[in-house]
């Protein structure tokens, strides 16, 4: 049996990567993911589409291969080296957030889509009614509504970025996962880590979603009826 | 030219990371259903051990269930045998990219099933027919139109988690674009073809579900 106490400094600081790495993550995701949005949602056809590309592109390939197409993809380019963007993108830690954000924009950009169709027609029709302009409707009523309809979906997605961050460990990250294979191949315990690191992983699962419930409660509308 | 001979080296990776989603698609859709039927049994030593095995499977990380799975049999095998065995890189990869499937399918199964309108099973008893008859006729084939959409997903979901496999040594695409990549230090390109592949399978996968949709719903009437 292995003392588990004797491995806790590390655990606790690949669970410190892990978590950095998901706040960050889900942080600028959101605000990448509302800015995809507006721009799918824009008069101009060129900035539709290609809100509609990346989106498309994202959604298609492995969160490996856009993470291996930023940390490695990123050195073929002398010019890229040259700029300040190198100092973001020579770090593992940098190019796992910039990866990690992009993807969970891009699911969390169709949620949204989806929240926003489905934020009641008469709604909106009652903004008109009242004067408010576009933006103004946007930004009041129709995206705090649309963002109560996706909460639910949303909180999987948050789930999604904290296994993702396990990825982060194939491009040298010592993250949770990380540390277990480095755990691993030191000391032959196998099972017994991996075990391990998947009950801090549940736990945190466990976290997110009592997070997420409070927030349900705490954003829910009092009922009315309607008719 | 150097890239044409790695192009079509990443073409024949193509074939095993197909094959690996396939056989992966086709374990998880058992496991899927037994793990339905079990979680619909009463009794509860069949259906909390089945129930929470389908939530720590959909809770961990997929590298992390990859990794416990391919370490996990090297080291049963190992002390069953007194010896190192090798496990192939793609049976690790096959099981726990099924169990992964089948996890979150037997979910979609089960929705499916309870979505037919009880209706139909007693005017199919009504009707005299047999147990199997009322399964084979009645439930599977509406269940089926509900469930392909969701199906459809967790496909699309698992074609892009076969990349992970890689990492355990399975000469899939990835590994191919990989080997392409620091050969000729041209990361950006060889990782950009793969995901460009990657991209023309799950668009082709998606019309072929879309196709399998409109035509599972095409008797009913809205």
């Amino acid at each position: 049996m292995i003392n588990i106490l004797s491995y806790l400094p590390q655990l606790a600081s690949g669970l410190s990567v892990t978590l950095i790495l998901m706040l960050a993550s889900v942080s600028i995701g959101l605000v990448l993911a509302i800015l995809i949005t507006m721009c799918s949602l824009s008069g101009f056809l060129l900035v539709r589409k290609c809100a509609g590309f990346i989106v498309f592109f994202i959604r298609g390939t492995p969160l490996l291969v856009q993470l291996f197409l930023i940390y490695y993809g990123a050195g073929q380019f002398e010019w890229i080296r040259d700029t300040w963007l190198w100092i973001v993108l020579r770090e593992p830690m940098g190019c796992a957030i910039i990866a990690l954000s992009i993807n969970s924009a891009c699911y969390t950009s169709i949620l949204l889509q989806g929240a926003i169709q489905s934020v009641p027609k008469n709604e909106i029709a009652a903004c008109e009614a009242i004067g408010m302009g576009k933006w103004l409707a946007f930004r009041r009523i129709i995206f705090p509504r649309a963002f109560r309809i996706a909460l639910p979906a949303y909180s999987n997605e948050v789930i999604m970025v904290l296994k993702g961050t396990s990825l982060a460990s194939t491009i040298t990250l010592l993250d949770l996962m990380g540390v277990t294979q480095q755990l691993m191949s030191e000391g032959y315990q196998i099972v017994q880590f991996y075990i391990i690191a998947g009950v801090i992983y549940l736990l945190l699962n466990a976290i997110i979603t009592a997070i997420f419930n409070q927030l349900l409660k705490w954003s829910a509308l009092p009922q009315r009826q309607s008719g | 030219m150097q890239i044409d001979g790695f192009i079509l080296q990443i073409l024949l990776g193509t074939i095993v990371t197909i094959k690996l989603a396939l056989c992966a698609a086709a374990f998880g859709m058992v496991i899927g259903l037994i793990g339905a039927l079990l979680e619909s049994i009463p009794s509860p030593w069949l259906r909390y051990p089945a129930a929470s095995i389908i939530f720590i499977v959909r809770g961990l990380p997929e590298l992390l269930v990859l990794f416990f799975i391919y370490f996990g049999i090297t080291a049963i095998l190992k002390s069953i045998f007194q010896r190192y065995i090798e496990v192939s890189a793609f049976a690790a990869g096959v099981i726990a990219l099924g169990l992964i499937f089948g996890s979150y399918a037997s979910q979609v199964f089960r929705g499916a099933f309870l979505a037919i309108d009880h209706g139909q099973i007693e005017a199919g008893r009504a009707m005299g027919f047999s147990n199997w008859q009322l399964f084979s006729r009645v439930q599977l084939p509406q269940a089926w139109r509900h469930a392909i959409p969701g199906l459809g997903n967790l496909w699309l979901v698992l074609l892009k988690d076969t990349a992970i496999v890689t990492l355990i040594g399975l000469t899939d695409m990835m590994n191919q674009a990989k080997t392409a990549a620091s050969t000729t230090h041209q990361p950006f390109t060889f990782y950009l073809i793969a995901a460009v592949i990657y991209l023309f399978i799950t668009s082709i996968s998606q019309k072929v579900i879309n196709y399998f949709t409109n035509r599972s719903n095409r008797y009913v009437h809205t």
